[in-house]
């Protein structure tokens, strides 16, 4: 019996993804159409052997009950459970915290996942990988990066034959490797030995300083205080894979991770619309005959889209509302948000550069070295209206704003 | 009143056209400026009529480069208004009054007084009531003015109540008057014995003159002007134009479903279903305006393609030019000939050379070559 954890932080984390995790926390943004962590339950819902999912975080209970409910009836028989964090206690701690939960029924051994990757998650032969290998606690999912990239991954260097990690070092200052880890691990059951010691190390560091200037008694990072002491101890392996993988980190990565999960989901029979692959409509989505969506589209609950309208490369968040002859590209448009006739919304792509083998997303920070904003991917909060004929560029409209002129490169309060 | 009408008949006018038009690029590579349609005729045209029409029969054009289509185009068009053009060309550039000189021969062969305007003007002409103001005071010369809102900007006339022109300041600091020269006057043949055949201005070195010599005279247009010599003004003018035919010509503006404000539509022009047209457009003929699109203060030239969903503000565009679908242009963009732009892109305040094919996006103006 295998078992599954989703690391999904809690409302602290995840400040880059605003405004749009103002409304819905970062992990139930819809990605091509499914809450992000969804992704995560269904690549592990494949696995027959595993029965029991735990999602783990420091959102509160009824934030995710929601969720977790529909996923418990969706996933079925699948356990699929939420364990509420007291305090954050970093990518270990809240693991180490709910130790006993996962290893009740005694599973051989279980995945970790970070809620905030998304990706062809191949789990099948994560599993066999680390079966292979009966030393091994912890199997790493890896995969190469560009030279000057790897420095904000954590870096791996693996011996050649054994596929043993035999150096870790998270976001290394200086180049290390371009072997990065993935955020996607098998671990035995064993691993918690080594967290115990990690977490007594830190422990001693904690009342050794007073309290003063160290994380929070039973914090623990998995990436520092766990993989790293285990780099070249023969414990700690990684599997290299070519598939698409991607962070989660801006609004940008978000359209960026829309294509792909929307490329690997099967296409619907029929679209309403002219559509241009790959789409995703709700069926509760009034789309006008005569408007074009695609390619890589998300349309929502409940949202309408008029005749003429043009879409292509962004989320349409539920409810929201496109009047005759808009064009959005680039942009997320948030729930309830409507968008005039003859108005633009456009934002600019941040995808990874497609002549950079195993280049991944830049996450460029939200202003330049001159203090002007980095032209990305266009946002509109929830409720935000745009009158009929305006154009917003490259901007950020935070909830409930009604815009009455066009907007370039700014962030409107 | 029918004797004074046969007397006008007798009067000719000198048009200074000048050289390239280069502040009306990019329409003006492919077209010579007079020939550029404004309100869907060309801009010389407008002129020819008014002169006509105040009984004008010889038209002379003040030119400094020669092109053949044009004076093949112009006099055919002229030819049908029962007037006959002729072609004064400058081997090297005369000025402003220099071109006088040059038509000398013209211009004396009979002691009426002629017409003499500058090519870029739009305004309702007034040159019946020109002539007329001119034989009441009997001096050599009278312009054109108007009235101006910023005259520190430019050059004012200053004028005593009858007409009398006292003097001349050029970029006035302090108020003095908000009267310009419109580019338009009256002279008697006489005022030709004070133009030199060298580049000359007539504003500077030939007014000023007449002006001391009490020969001059002012008369106020009525109604709106325009300089139409580059983009920006040009759509200004259009405005203009439109709100006048509104008020005198209404029957030469389009009604119709989808059509708002002031409209000017060729009838060989087609529009789609449910477009927004105006207010203030003109539309040339064989044009495609197709579904859904929506025009606002723009000129489309002949033979251009605006296609479906596609949003235009304050644009010119080139003759036979394909806006694309979904496109957004505004902010005076200008379309030079068979230029083509993409589908679903965004240009604001570009000015494209003839025969560019456009594949990204303009988001701050520019000169695309």
């Amino acid at each position: 019996m295998l078992k599954a954890v989703i690391l999904i932080g809690g409302p602290q984390k995840g400040t880059r993804f605003r405004p749009l995790s103002l409304d819905t926390p970062k992990p139930l943004f819809p990605i091509a159409g499914l809450p992000l962590i969804q992704h995560h339950i269904k690549a592990c819902k494949r696995l027959a052997s595993c029965k029991e999912i735990l999602i783990i975080g420091s959102y509160t209970t009824t934030t995710m009950a929601q969720f977790v409910n529909d996923m418990q009836i969706e996933y079925s028989p699948v356990i699929i459970r939420y364990l509420q964090e007291f305090t954050p206690l970093g990518t270990g701690g809240g693991l180490y915290h709910f130790r006993d939960q996962v290893r009740a029924g005694n599973p051989t051994a279980f995945f970790l996942l970070n809620g905030d990757v998304c990706a062809d998650f191949p789990l099948e032969e994560l599993w066999a990988f680390h079966e292979e290998r009966p030393n091994a606690l912890v199997t790493i999912m890896g995969t190469e990066a560009t030279r000057q990239q790897s420095i904000h991954y954590g870096c791996m260097v693996q011996e050649p034959t054994t596929k043993a990690v035999t150096h870790y070092v998270e976001k290394p200052s200086s180049y290390i490797s371009t072997l990065i880890n993935c955020g996607v691990y098998v671990c035995s059951l064993q691993i918690f030995h080594t967290m115990a010691d990690a977490l007594q190390k830190e422990k001693t560091g904690f009342y050794s300083s007073n309290g003063q200037g160290s994380p929070p008694p039973g914090y623990m990072s998995f990436e520092q205080d766990v993989l790293s002491p285990l780099a070249g101890t023969n414990k700690l392996f990684a599997m290299q894979v070519g598939n698409w993988w991607s962070q989660v980190k801006t609004a940008g990565s978000a359209i960026y991770a829309n294509r792909h999960y929307l490329e690997l989901q099967p296409r619907p029979q029929r679209q309403p619309g002219h559509v241009l692959p790959h789409v995703h409509v709700h069926p509760t989505a009034d789309v006008d005959c005569t408007a074009v969506i695609g390619p890589n589209v998300s349309v929502g609950e409940g949202v309408t889209i008029k005749a003429g309208v043009r879409i292509k490369e962004s989320i349409v968040l539920n409810n929201a509302t496109i009047n005759e002859h808009a064009l959005v590209m680039y942009s997320v448009v948030g729930q309830g948000a409507s968008v005039g006739e003859w108005s633009r919304v456009e934002g600019t792509p941040s995808d990874p550069d497609p002549d950079k083998p195993f280049a991944k997303m830049d996450n460029v920070p939200l202003f330049n070295s001159e203090g002007r904003l980095n032209p990305s991917i266009t946002v509109l909060g929830s409720g935000v209206v745009v009158p009929a004929e305006r154009i917003v560029l490259n901007s950020i409209v935070l909830p409930h704003k009604q815009l009455s002129r066009s907007f370039k490169n700014e962030i409107i309060l | 009143m029918c004797g004074s009408d046969k007397k006008l008949g007798d009067i000719r006018a000198l048009i200074l056209v000048g050289g390239y038009g280069t502040r009306l690029r990019p329409l003006t590579l492919s077209r010579p400026k007079p020939l550029v349609e404004f309100a869907n005729k060309p801009i010389l045209m407008h002129q020819i009529e008014a002169l006509v029409e105040a009984g004008v029969t010889q038209v002379i054009l003040a030119v400094s480069y020669r092109a053949e289509d044009m004076e093949k185009e112009l006099t055919e068009q002229v030819s049908k208004l029962g007037v006959t053009l002729t072609f004064s060309h400058e081997t090297e550039p005369l000025g402003t009054a220099g071109p006088l000189a040059l038509a000398r021969e013209l211009l004396s062969a009979s002691p009426e007084p002629f017409f003499v305007l500058n090519s870029d003007v739009i305004c309702e002409f007034p040159f019946k009531d020109l002539a007329k103001f001119h034989r009441s005071h009997g001096k050599e010369g009278t312009i054109v003015v108007t009235k101006v809102e910023e005259p520190s900007k430019y050059g004012v006339v200053v004028y005593k109540e009858n007409g009398e022109i006292e003097q001349f300041v050029e970029k006035p600091q302090e108020f003095i008057s908000n009267k310009i020269n419109a580019g338009m006057y009256i002279l008697n043949p006489s005022v030709l014995d004070r133009i030199k055949l060298q580049p000359t201005s007539i504003e500077k070195e030939v007014f000023p003159f007449m002006a001391k010599d009490e020969q001059l005279y002012a008369m106020e247009l009525q109604g709106f002007w325009m300089d139409v010599g580059q983009p920006k003004d040009f759509l200004t003018g259009m405005c203009l134009y439109l709100t006048s035919l509104r008020q005198k010509n209404s029957d030469m503006l389009h009604e119709g479903d989808g059509v708002v404000g002031n409209v000017v539509i060729d009838p060989t022009a087609t529009i789609g279903k449910g477009c927004r047209i105006g207010p203030n457009v003109t539309i040339g003929p064989n044009v495609v305006v197709e579904d859904g699109a929506c025009i606002k203060r723009s000129t489309i030239l002949r033979g251009a393609c605006v296609r479906q969903h596609a949003w235009l503000d304050s644009c010119i565009v080139g003759w036979r030019s394909v806006v694309g679908r979904w496109v957004r242009m505004e902010n005076c963009t200008v379309l030079g000939e068979d230029v083509i732009v993409k589908d679903e892109l965004y240009i604001n305040g570009g000015q494209v050379l003839p025969h560019k094919s456009i594949a990204l996006s303009v988001p701050e103006p520019q000169i695309i070559m």
